[in-house]
Parts: structure tokens; C-alpha cells; sequence
């Protein structure tokens, strides 16, 4: 049994901690782990294993930990944490074992874990020897230093530019140096560290493994070095130890712990366990070569050491080279990454020399390769008789080294078991390749401050506050929130929108047009630079006047739409579609800059330095005329689609003369922060006439009823401005971007989808959006001709009515369609997608 | 849990290659190996080896998340997803082989107006092409699965999802462990460390494979090596329309069983199933770069972990054990490339993207029926190469995106 | 994370850039004229070799500016960025 020896050790006895493990109480002192904790007070953390169900404890020092696994309760939770790995905080540690090694999620974080940058000119994971020597060299020579270091200890560099990070784990190694840290800032917050260093250095030391042999997987069998450590950092000792080795760095801990030695290069191996209170009763010792001629050797405790392996996750994070050491049995580095080294027992440097031979004799199913995953030598041989040679296949069959564990004492004995099962020399198989994180990182801590209203920011126009105190409903479009409708008393969607869709047809309606992408085009080439991407031409656009355009890729489809108001001769302002905005600035510069330098444009986003109000209804011209007495609003003195500057209530505005709804409409913009005064100013101005807020829902309704499309409603990557009928827009006196791609088998079938109305037989029955349509009214599977891509009800047709993509549509108005749905097939009339004024006789009011 | 128990007590032997076969597969992965078994099981043609550069599924065949479903929009995807979900259903007997394929059904979410739109379409189509496939409001996600936060106060709320309940997952190195003794037992050569350095070309005509372990001449040559198609293919002077990217993924450790299905959410970039070890699986984000190392960025993994937590406050505290990256080739539509190529004799089964591990049976099955006809089957026939000459593409951005 | 060497900027962390795929593919000179195999060529066919690499990258988040780089797929060592209508590095 191990105890707590009256002196020594780096622990602070004059100070007492409690600790509760599975809710009893375990005395601690600062310095110590939730391990020694549980050691000193004569306990192993014994819990039992994932499979076989056996009884394991503590078998090592540190982050390697295979079995003492816990559930972290207090201060914080955290599930399948080593144990050796927790520092007792000062206050309310508890923790509980977890039968089966499976952890448990209790539910958010509330805790802020941050995140910072970091440039250095050298990073140091890892403060032993190697690394605080490194550390040391570099800081002398006055470089920027970042030490980290996993453990608690304090780490002896100094230096005006170094920045020790201790409790701090290098858990990923990627491309130019960038290595991620990870700082635990106190027990409950983590910091995560992005440091991108000129030069990393890697000293993060070596694990030490195991012996394979049969009961090597009982409470009381630990890694030869962990006793050490338990010993000389803890004052947590053995009373009868014996060591198992391999090695001299084995025979080194014997010595220090005074330990009975079984020496496998000696031709002594172990062949059982038993099991003891507080640990071991006994072990089982024989000749290699007659392992049945055992006899039977006291110890409370057994220390184990089969070699090192170097930690080299960092190094293989980025397929650093490696190659197999015979004498050391081990993997090192052949060779460095740029701009890295590998340094220390991490390089291998003073890892001891093994003794030859892995398969000891003895019970192999008994004998355990991986702790964690329970995985014996059984298995790996079952794995090999069943005709596999690679170790990524035995892993997989075996699940060895696939563990929480990451299989760090592990995978070495299961690739050169393996290997010599195939009769095969150690090193030829390889190993299993190493991932990051080389911890297991919680994901509140990746996600940070990414959480909550900081997971994605929130975009609102100027106007925002007037739409909420109006209770307005919000629709996410992109990162905007867009008002969606703006209910009133108990009203539903359905009311609010036919009561706004009636007010902007028979009265005088508002809208935010805000979120609309704006992009200032300037320069002496704007307009051939908009006519080689815009389908139709914008050369002979007068000043002053506005024009509606389409966009394409160069595979033909539509990529966008807006309005185009000309400026001046050398400038454009060009509108995008909300969610596309981003997009369609970056398609613009790139075909700017990469295809076509020699043109002399400049593009600008505006969209947040602007904002529009769209004011729409037969009444809109009296709501705007006393705010701008001076301007002839007349239809011949204000045509549609011109444009003019003028000052509205005071405000300096641009007026254009562009209708999304077929009605009079004016579209007036000003700068950003004039936008809530803007509205404010109009809407006074309108309430004489009954103005009415409109949100999203409306405004589709309204264009849907003119037959006007939505890209990305109507549009989904594959439809052709052909395909929407919009052939008068595809000029065909100019090229433009995606013109040729028209002229493919496929874009020009016969048969290809094209927009049209739809009419449901059934006036009453609003066909949801995405209906399928088929020709004949038959049970599935059926043929699909088209869809439904805007469904909604008609305050101005009194019914409802849909726009569709259908096979050869336009050439089959008055045709029945219909639309199988979980709740029943519905009939429904192709028509003409222009339902509503088709004469376009409301345009001028 | 499948651990050495489970598996049975013999999987393949390793053959020396002959110096000739009647149908030869590059690549050991997932869609070769069923390949190879189709050939043997449904045209009788064992004369086949599978020649593999490293070990046999150790491409994106492990790499996967797993998830299954055939809920694609178009009319050509839903019926080879379909056609690989229906051979998914009789797998376990088929093989003879516990590859825990659980039909725990597959949720997308909805989280805006367009995904509303788009959900609707997608269930609609699919159930007249024959899918199963419902539409769930956000109550019916909420009692689907209420560990998803559902709340109205979130960045993104939850408006709804479609639901494929004969989705699922599977274990996938069981899959491939199935698969390949399957095959082997059949008589198809699978054969390991052998990298293809070379594709005779005679007037036209494929003719051999250059290999590590020798020249191996092939009456056909079925390409199927994903992560690495453009490669392959240009030894035989073929250029494929495919680019190359990292798709990250990871598991958590193993925890209690708290996830009874899989959620999907392609505007909130999430998704996520609970292996029946434990383990949360995720997906994360492509990478943007064309690349060939099996590694990406870190901070697409932090924002993978921002997203998850955005549904699941709940995996808080889950910790992520292990990401690693596997090669997507990944076609402009975003849909595979399955049949023949200008060079006679040569097929090419590529640019899966990154949901190819769910096709691996169907496209392996009409994989097969290409080879041993030496010309497309009817469900391959629309993912022919010279749709993107034609236009006649099957865009499947919508429903694939970012998830699978 | 690359640290991409923007050739105005100076290098900065990849999240700054949008990739841009292959460089030096021309948009055809007179696309009306192009046949459907060349435009589909133009479209939907880029260089995905494995290995040195010469593609387009934008600094979005910074300068804006389109630039080319020649980088390793496998590797991803990057062996210097150029602007465009400029030679690669050797």
C-alpha cells in the first residue's frame, strides 16, 4: 500500500486541502495531484475497465494515464480527466470514478474561456531540462521566448521578453509554425493560445511503457518512473515495492525505492499477479525460458518499465520524419520540420537501452497491451491469424490504442508485439499516426467567446430600433435581421401581410430596403466593365436614369440581380441582392483584377454607409411631395427609373424611381445615420394617408404577383435568365459573362424549366413553397415536371397563387397541374407568372 | 462495440499479384472494394484484383463520419443514393457481418426561410422518387430530439428539419473488414502496399497498371482511388474535373449515450451522431485549399466547436479526443463522376465529395456493372464526364453542402 | 493555418484570404467563338496536382488584392506569392 512519508517532496504541509472523491473525504496538501491525493490516503482510484470489467488503478504520473480516469465534479465539471494530471485546486475539489470509464456531460459551460494571438521568435513546449536549457539560450540572445510547460511546477526562465506559460499543453502543431495552446487560467477557465513562432522547439520529453505480461493490468502495477515521482515530488511511497524492467533506467527506480528487482535482461519474467489489500499481495516471478517454474515474490506494489517512447505528437502533427531505434526500441525523429527542433528525451537523447523481445510467456489473455481499451496480447494475435498485417488494421480489429488515453503507453507494445506476431522486426510495421489534440480539449473551450450572441454577429440597419418598438417579427437573412412582417394586436403572419400587401396597393406602404448590397462602381471603364458582366448593356444608360439588370456565372446561370443607377458617366451605383452581397463584390473584383486590369474601375461596398426607404402605393407621391417641394413628381416630370438628388424634410437624399411591386414607388436614400430620421420623417409625412410598415413577406408577395423573380427563390444554381423568361434582358448585341454558356446541349432543350404562375384550383389552398409538381395524379413514385418556388395568399387577386419551375411551362398556360402532398394532391392551372396588372398601368400611380 | 470479438476469426490472405486480371481496381477503399465484390457476386468475374497503395480502407473509407441517407434533391442522386440505402438495409446478412448499420434516422435542420423552402422541396421530391422522407416543425424537431436547443432566443433558431428515418450510421472499419473478406473469399486478389505508378496506354486502349510490385496488365482498369482521382487518372492522360480539399472531422471520448440520432444543420455548419462506442463524431468544414495532406486548419475545428455548441449547449464539456482530415475530390456539382473515360478500357468511379462513404455499396454495385459491360448502367448513365461538357450537371450544392 | 505572404500586405494568417484555385487560367480571349469542350474546360477543369502548385489567392479581409502563390499540396510549404501577370518564383 502506498502512504505519505513524514518528509519531503514538493508539497506545501503546512497547508490542508480537502478533496471528495466518490463523495468521501481525502486530505491533500497544495503541491499535490487528485493522484497522490488518492495514494497518500492509501486508495488507487479503482474503478473498473471498459470491457472486461476488471479492477484498475493509478498507473502513472502524468497526462499518460491509462486507467484513473475521473469524472471532475467540482469546481468544474469535466468528464474521463487523469488524474495524475489534476492539481488540487484551493477550494471544493471533487471528482468521482467512472465504472466502465465512460464520462458524463452535466450540461453548458458557463464559464468564458478566452482566446489569445501570440508571435514569438522561439516556442518552448515543454520545461524539463531540454526545454528550460533552450528556453535559457534563446532568451540570452534576446529573442522573443514563449516557454509552456503542462505542469504546475514553477519553470526557472527569465527574461524581459519571455512569457512562461505553465498548466499550459501545446495540443496541435500546423502549418508555418502555428501551434495551439492550451493555458488553465484557473480551475474553471482555459485560455486558448495562437501562437505563431519562428522557431518551435520541441522538449516534451518521453512516456515511459509498460511490460506486456499476465496481470500486468492490476491496481498496484504502476510505471516504474511514476513511483519515483510519487516519491520524490509527492512523499507517497510503496512499503514493499519490486520493479519489473527492461531497462537500467528501471533498475535506477529499484535502487531509489529500494525495490526487489526482477530484471528481464536477468532471464526473469513475471507470469502473474495477485492481488493484495491496498495493492499487490504478490507476484509471480519465473525464468523466461521456464516461465512454469514460477515462484511467488512479495510486493505491495510493482513498478514496470518496457523503455521510453519520445512524445513526438507535435513533431508527427505535421508528419515530422521519424524512424525506428533499435537499441532504445523506440520511435525518434530522423530529422527536424523547418523551422523546428526536437530536443531532450523527446529526441531520444539518454533514453536506456531495452533488452530485445516483447512476446514475454505466459497467459495472453491475461495480458494486457492497452488498458484503456482492454486489448491483450490475445487479441492482437487473433488480429494477426486473421490475416492482417498492418497496424492500422489490427488497431481497428483490436481498438488498441484508440482510447481517451490516445494509446500512449500503449501503441509502442502493440506495434511491436504485432510485429513480431508477424514475425516481422519492430519498427517495420510503423506506428498508428498521432492527431492532434495531444489532450483531450473541451469543446466550450474551442468554441471561447463564440458562443451565444457572439456566435455570429447580427447585422441591423439604421432603422433596426423603429421596427422593434413597432413589433415587428424578424427573418434572419444572412447576418441581417430583415423585418418579416409587423403584426398588430392578435394578428397573425397571414393578416398582417395581406393587410400591409393591401395598404402598399390601395394606399401608401414603407419598406427598409437597407440590407440591399450597394456597390459603388467608378472609374472611366465603369460601364464596359458592367456590360461584360451584367446580361444586358449599360453603356447606353443615361445619367440620371436607373436600370434593372441580371447577373450570370460563366456557366449561364443567374448569379444576381439589382438596379443600376448611372451617377455620373464614370459611376454606378449598383444594388445586390441581401444575402449575395459579399458575394458579389468579390465576383466583381476578382473578374476586375484577373481578368481584365487594363479596365479603369473602382468598386466600393456601400451598403453600410447607406440607407433606402421604399415608399409604394398609388398614394406615395402625396406622403413624399410636401417633404420636396421643388421636385416635379409627376410620371413625365419623374419618370420610372430616374433618378434624382434632392434634400427630403431637410435631409440630402438621392430619390430613384425603382418599383419592386408594380406600384408607384419611390426609393429614397440617404446616408446611414440619417436613415431612422429618414423614416421618421416620411412616415410622419405619411400618416395622413395611413401608412403601413411592410416587411419581407409583403414585398415578396407584392413581386410575386407581378411575376418578379427572387434569385435564390425562384433561382437555385441551375436556371438560365432564358429560363426565366427574361430573354428581353439577354442583350444580344454584347458578350457578358455566362452568354456562351447559353448555347450548350443542355441550356438550350426544349424541355428545360421555365417560370410560370400557378393557379390552385382550389382558391383557398396556398400550395406550400417546395410542393413537387407531376402531370398525372398517381401515387409515387411519379415523374416530377417542377416545383413550387412562391406560394402565397393575394390581397389584390382575393385568392391564392404561386409562382413554379415547370418542364416547358411557358408553353402550357391553362394547363392542370398537380401538387402530391403528405396531406393530398392539389390540382392547380399553369398561367402566366405576370398575375397581376400585366399592363404595368399602376407603375406611374 | 466491435473489438476483437466481434470480428471473425479470418478476414483475407495476401496474395501475390498475377501478372494479369481480367478487371483490375486501383484504390482498396470503401467503393473499390465493393467493386471488386459486385464484379465476383453479381457477374461472376473473380479474375479481379484490388490493388491498394497502403492498407485496405485506409483512405476516407475510415476517415468518415458514417452518416447514411439517400435524401438528395434530384431525380438521378435520390436514385443511386437510394438504390446504395436499399443494399444498406440487407448489408449485415449480405456480408454476413455486424458492421452496426443503425437506421437511426437523419436529421437536417432548418434555420431561415430559404432552408424552410429548400427542406420542403428536398421531402417532396424525395418522397415521389420513392424516398422516405417527412418535414418536422420545430416541435416535431424539439420531440425528435430534444437535446437540440430549440429555443427561439438562439443566433440561428431551429425552424424545422426534414427527417429520413431509415438514415443512419455504421461502423466503418467493420465495413471494410466485411467487405474485403467478402470479396477475398470470392476470389478477388486484394492487394496491399502496392502504389500504381504508371497506366499503359496503348493506341487508346488501357491496357496495364505499373505498379511497386510489378507490371499488372488488366483486361479493364476501374479508377476508384478518392483523394488522390486527378492523379490517377492524369497516368492515363485523363483530366477529371476534380479538386482536392481537406475535410476535417473528430470524435469526443467515449461518453454516456446522450444522441439517439443524427443531426444535420448546413446553416449553422453542424453534424454530429454518437457512435455506438460513445464517442460524438463530427464533421467540420472543408478546407478552402487544394491539398493532399490529410491535415487542415485549426480554426476550422474552432468554429466547428462554436457551431456544435450553438445546438448542443449540452456537449459543452465534451472534449474532443482526436481530429484528423481526409481528401475530398470534389466535382464543380458537387455529384460524383461513375463510368467511362475517353481512354478505352479505363473507368473512372470519383469526386464523391464528401459524402461518398453512404454510396460506397451502390456505387460499387453499378461500378461493377460498368466494368463487366464496358459501358455505363442506367443509374451511372447521368454521372457520366461529359455532363459538364453538355451543362447537363446534377447540382446537388442544396442538399449536400457542407454536410453529410 | 498557412501564413500567407500577401505581396502587399506581408504574410498573414490564411483566415484573411479567400482561395481562388489554379492561376494563369485564362478567360477565353473570344467566348462566343470557344466550342462546349473548351468551355467546359474554362469552367469546370482546374490543376489539382500533387505537389508545387501555382494558384490564385485574395487578401479579403485585408487589401483585397488578388494575388498568385505557389505552394505545396503536400507539404503546403509555400515558395513565394507574385502578383498577377508576373513570373513564378523559381
Amino acid at each position: 500500500m502506498m502512504r505519505r512519508l513524514a518528509g519531503g517532496g514538493l508539497i506545501d504541509r503546512s497547508s490542508k486541502l480537502e478533496v471528495r472523491v466518490d463523495g468521501v473525504s481525502v486530505s491533500a496538501h497544495p503541491g499535490d495531484t487528485l493522484a497522490s491525493a488518492a495514494l497518500a490516503a492509501g486508495g488507487w482510484l479503482q474503478s473498473t475497465s471498459t470491457v472486461h470489467g476488471r479492477p484498475r488503478g493509478i498507473m502513472s504520473a502524468g497526462a499518460e494515464e491509462a486507467s484513473a480516469l475521473v469524472q471532475v465534479e467540482a469546481p468544474w465539471s469535466e468528464p474521463l480527466v487523469a488524474a495524475p494530471a489534476v492539481e488540487i485546486p484551493l477550494q471544493g475539489l471533487a471528482a468521482s470514478t467512472l465504472p466502465g470509464l465512460r464520462g458524463r456531460l452535466t450540461g453548458d459551460d458557463e464559464a468564458r474561456h478566452d482566446r489569445r494571438h501570440a508571435h514569438c521568435d522561439v516556442l518552448v513546449v515543454g520545461a524539463g531540462q531540454a526545454g528550460t536549457a533552450a528556453a535559457r539560450e534563446a532568451a540570452g540572445r534576446g529573442a522573443r521566448v514563449i516557454v509552456a510547460d503542462r505542469d504546475f511546477l514553477p519553470v526557472d526562465v527569465d527574461g524581459d521578453q519571455v512569457t512562461v506559460l505553465i498548466r499550459t499543453t501545446a495540443v496541435g502543431s500546423y502549418d508555418d509554425n502555428f501551434v495551439v495552446l492550451v493555458q488553465r487560467l484557473s480551475p474553471e477557465r482555459r485560455r486558448v493560445w495562437h501562437v505563431r513562432a519562428g522557431e518551435v522547439v520541441i522538449a516534451t520529453g518521453a512516456y515511459e511503457r509498460p511490460l506486456v505480461f499476465p496481470g500486468n493490468d492490476r491496481p498496484g502495477v504502476m510505471l516504474a518512473g511514476a513511483l519515483r515521482t510519487y516519491r520524490e515530488r509527492f512523499a507517497v511511497a510503496p512499503e514493499r515495492p519490486a520493479v519489473f524492467t527492461n531497462n537500467d533506467a528501471g533498475l535506477d527506480v529499484a535502487r531509489t525505492l529500494d525495490a526487489i528487482v526482477i530484471d528481464l535482461r536477468r532471464g526473469r519474467t513475471v507470469v502473474g499477479t495477485e492481488a493484495g489489500p491496498g495493492g499487490l499481495a504478490a507476484v509471480l516471478v519465473a525464468p523466461i525460458d521456464a516461465p512454469a517454474d514460477a515462484e511467488r515474490v512479495e510486493c505491495d506494489v510493482l513498478g514496470v518499465s518496457g523503455g521510453f517512447d519520445p512524445v513526438l505528437d507535435l513533431h508527427r502533427h505535421r508528419r515530422g520524419p521519424v524512424r525506428w531505434d533499435d537499441r532504445r526500441a523506440c520511435f525518434v525523429p530522423d530529422g527536424a520540420l523547418p523551422g523546428q527542433r526536437v530536443v531532450g528525451s523527446a529526441a531520444g537523447e539518454g533514453l536506456p537501452e531495452v533488452a530485445a523481445g516483447w512476446l514475454l510467456p505466459g497467459e495472453e489473455a491475461a495480458a494486457y497491451v492497452d488498458l484503456h481499451r482492454d486489448v491483450t496480447v490475445a487479441d492482437l494475435r487473433r488480429a494477426v491469424n486473421a490475416g492482417l498485417s498492418s497496424i492500422e488494421h489490427v488497431k481497428r480489429y483490436t481498438l488498441a490504442g484508440t482510447g481517451a488515453d490516445q494509446g500512449r503507453t500503449a501503441k509502442t507494445n502493440a506495434s511491436a508485439i504485432s510485429a513480431e506476431l508477424l514475425g516481422q522486426r519492430a519498427g517495420d510495421v510503423g506506428t498508428t499516426t498521432t492527431r492532434p489534440p495531444v489532450e483531450p480539449v473541451p469543446f466550450a473551450v474551442l468554441a471561447g467567446r463564440a458562443r451565444g450572441d457572439r456566435f455570429d454577429p447580427v447585422r441591423t440597419t439604421p432603422i433596426h430600433d423603429w421596427h422593434v418598438e413597432q413589433g415587428a417579427v424578424f427573418e434572419d437573412v444572412g447576418q441581417w435581421k430583415r423585418p418579416w412582417f409587423y403584426p398588430r394586436d392578435s394578428e397573425d403572419m397571414d393578416a398582417a401581410v395581406l393587410r400591409e400587401c393591401a395598404a402598399a396597393r390601395e394606399a401608401v406602404a414603407m419598406m427598409d430596403a437597407s440590407t440591399l448590397g450597394k456597390i459603388d462602381v467608378q472609374g472611366p471603364d465603369a460601364a464596359e466593365f458592367l456590360n461584360r458582366l451584367y446580361t444586358n448593356a449599360m453603356d447606353t444608360l443615361k445619367v440620371g436614369r436607373g436600370r434593372y439588370f441580371l447577373m450570370c456565372r460563366a456557366d449561364g446561370m443567374v448569379f444576381d440581380d439589382g438596379v443600376a443607377l448611372r451617377l455620373a458617366d464614370d459611376r454606378f451605383l449598383t444594388t445586390t441582392t441581401t444575402g449575395n452581397a459579399a458575394a458579389v463584390l468579390d465576383w466583381m473584383e476578382e473578374w476586375l483584377q484577373t481578368e481584365w486590369p487594363d479596365l479603369r474601375v473602382h468598386l466600393t461596398s456601400v451598403t453600410e454607409q447607406l440607407a433606402t426607404v421604399a415608399v409604394v402605393g398609388p398614394r406615395a407621391r402625396d406622403l413624399l411631395a410636401p417633404l420636396v417641394p421643388d421636385l416635379d413628381l409627376s410620371a413625365e416630370g419623374f419618370p420610372f427609373m430616374a433618378a434624382h438628388d434632392a434634400a427630403v424634410g431637410g435631409l440630402a437624399a438621392r430619390i430613384a424611381r425603382v418599383s419592386f411591386s408594380g406600384e408607384l414607388a419611390f426609393e429614397v436614400t440617404v446616408p446611414g445615420f440619417h436613415g431612422l430620421e429618414l423614416w421618421r420623417t416620411l412616415w410622419a409625412s405619411g400618416e395622413p394617408f395611413g401608412v403601413t410598415a411592410y416587411g419581407t413577406e409583403t414585398m415578396h408577395v407584392l413581386r410575386a404577383e407581378k411575376g418578379y423573380v427572387i434569385v435564390g427563390q425562384e433561382t437555385d444554381g441551375t436556371v438560365t435568365p432564358l429560363d426565366l423568361g427574361m430573354d428581353w434582358i439577354v442583350s444580344k448585341a454584347k458578350d457578358f459573362v455566362g452568354k456562351r454558356a447559353l448555347r450548350r446541349t443542355d441550356t438550350t432543350r426544349a424541355d428545360r424549366k421555365q417560370l410560370v404562375g400557378l393557379l390552385p384550383i382550389d382558391p383557398h389552398v396556398r400550395l406550400p413553397e417546395g410542393a413537387q409538381l407531376v402531370d398525372v395524379d398517381s401515387a409515387p413514385p411519379a415523374a416530377m415536371i417542377g416545383h413550387v418556388t412562391s406560394s402565397y395568399h393575394s390581397a389584390a387577386l382575393g385568392r391564392t397563387f404561386a409562382l413554379a419551375m415547370v418542364r416547358r411551362g411557358s408553353e402550357r398556360h391553362g394547363e392542370t397541374v398537380y401538387a402530391p402532398l403528405p396531406e393530398g394532391t392539389f390540382p392547380a392551372t399553369i398561367a402566366d407568372p405576370v398575375l397581376f396588372d400585366p399592363q404595368g398601368a399602376r407603375r406611374d400611380g | 462495440m466491435p473489438r476483437t470479438e466481434s470480428h471473425p476469426d479470418f478476414l483475407w490472405s495476401s496474395p501475390e499479384p498475377r501478372s494479369s486480371y481480367d478487371v483490375v481496381i486501383v484504390g482498396g477503399g470503401g467503393h473499390g472494394l465493393f467493386t471488386a465484390y459486385y464484379l465476383a457476386r453479381n457477374h461472376g468475374i473473380t479474375n479481379v484484383a484490388v490493388v491498394e497503395r497502403g492498407w485496405l480502407g485506409g483512405g476516407n473509407a475510415v476517415r468518415n463520419t458514417t452518416v447514411i441517407r439517400s435524401n438528395y434533391l434530384w431525380d438521378e442522386s435520390a436514385a443511386i443514393y437510394e438504390h446504395s440505402l436499399k443494399l444498406w438495409e440487407g448489408i449485415q446478412e449480405e456480408l454476413d457481418y455486424d458492421v452496426l448499420f443503425d437506421q437511426r434516422g437523419v436529421l437536417n435542420l432548418a434555420h431561415n426561410l430559404h432552408d424552410v423552402r429548400e427542406s420542403v422541396r428536398r421531402v417532396n421530391a424525395n418522397r415521389l422518387n420513392g424516398v422516405d422522407a417527412e418535414w418536422l416543425d420545430a416541435d416535431g424537431v424539439a420531440e425528435f430530439c430534444p437535446l437540440i436547443n430549440t429555443s427561439k432566443d438562439i443566433r440561428y433558431p431551429v425552424m424545422g428539419a426534414t427527417l429520413q428515418r431509415r438514415g443512419g450510421i455504421a461502423r466503418h472499419d467493420a465495413l471494410v473488414f466485411a467487405v474485403a473478406r467478402a470479396a477475398a473469399a470470392l476470389g478477388v486478389h486484394l492487394i496491399q502496399d502496392c502504389e500504381v505508378t504508371g497506366i499503359e496506354v496503348d493506341s487508346g486502349r488501357a491496357v496495364a497498371l505499373q505498379t511497386s510490385r510489378g507490371r499488372i496488365a488488366a483486361g479493364r482498369i476501374g479508377l476508384c482511388a478518392a483523394g488522390h482521382s486527378s492523379v490517377v487518372a492524369a497516368m492515363a492522360g485523363v483530366e477529371l474535373p476534380i479538386q482536392s480539399h481537406p475535410l476535417q472531422a473528430l470524435v469526443s471520448e467515449v461518453l454516456d449515450q446522450v444522441l439517439d440520432t443524427v443531426v444535420m444543420s448546413n446553416a449553422v455548419h453542424v453534424y454530429v451522431s454518437q457512435a455506438h462506442k460513445g464517442e460524438l463524431v463530427m464533421g467540420a468544414g472543408i478546407d478552402p485549399y487544394n491539398s493532399y495532406a490529410q491535415r487542415g486548419s485549426f480554426h476550422v475545428i474552432e468554429e466547428q466547436m462554436a457551431a456544435a455548441l450553438e445546438l448542443f449547449p449540452i456537449f459543452a464539456r465534451a472534449r474532443v479526443l482526436r481530429t484528423w482530415a481526409g481528401i475530398v475530390d470534389v466535382c464543380p456539382d458537387a455529384s460524383p463522376i461513375v463510368g467511362p473515360t475517353p481512354v478505352e478500357n479505363l473507368f473512372v468511379n470519383c469526386g464523391w465529395g464528401t459524402g461518398g462513404f453512404k454510396g460506397t455499396p451502390g456505387s460499387g454495385w453499378v461500378y461493377a456493372w460498368t466494368l463487366a459491360h464496358g459501358e455505363a448502367h442506367e443509374l451511372n448513365r447521368p454521372f457520366a464526364l461529359e455532363r459538364f461538357e453538355t451543362g447537363a450537371l446534377i447540382d446537388e450544392h442544396g442538399a449536400a453542402a457542407v454536410a453529410h | 493555418m498557412l501564413l500567407i505572404p500577401c505581396p502587399w500586405c506581408g504574410p498573414r494568417d490564411e483566415i484573411e484570404f479567400r482561395y481562388g484555385g489554379e492561376a494563369h487560367v485564362a478567360y477565353p480571349a473570344d467566348p462566343p467563338v470557344v466550342d462546349d469542350l473548351e468551355l467546359a474546360r474554362y469552367i469546370f477543369y482546374r490543376g489539382n496536382p500533387k505537389g508545387r502548385f501555382q494558384e490564385r489567392w485574395v487578401h479579403q479581409q485585408g487589401c483585397r488584392r488578388w494575388f498568385n502563390l505557389v505552394r505545396d499540396t503536400v507539404t503546403h510549404e509555400i515558395a513565394g506569392s507574385y502578383l498577377p501577370g508576373q513570373e513564378p518564383p523559381a
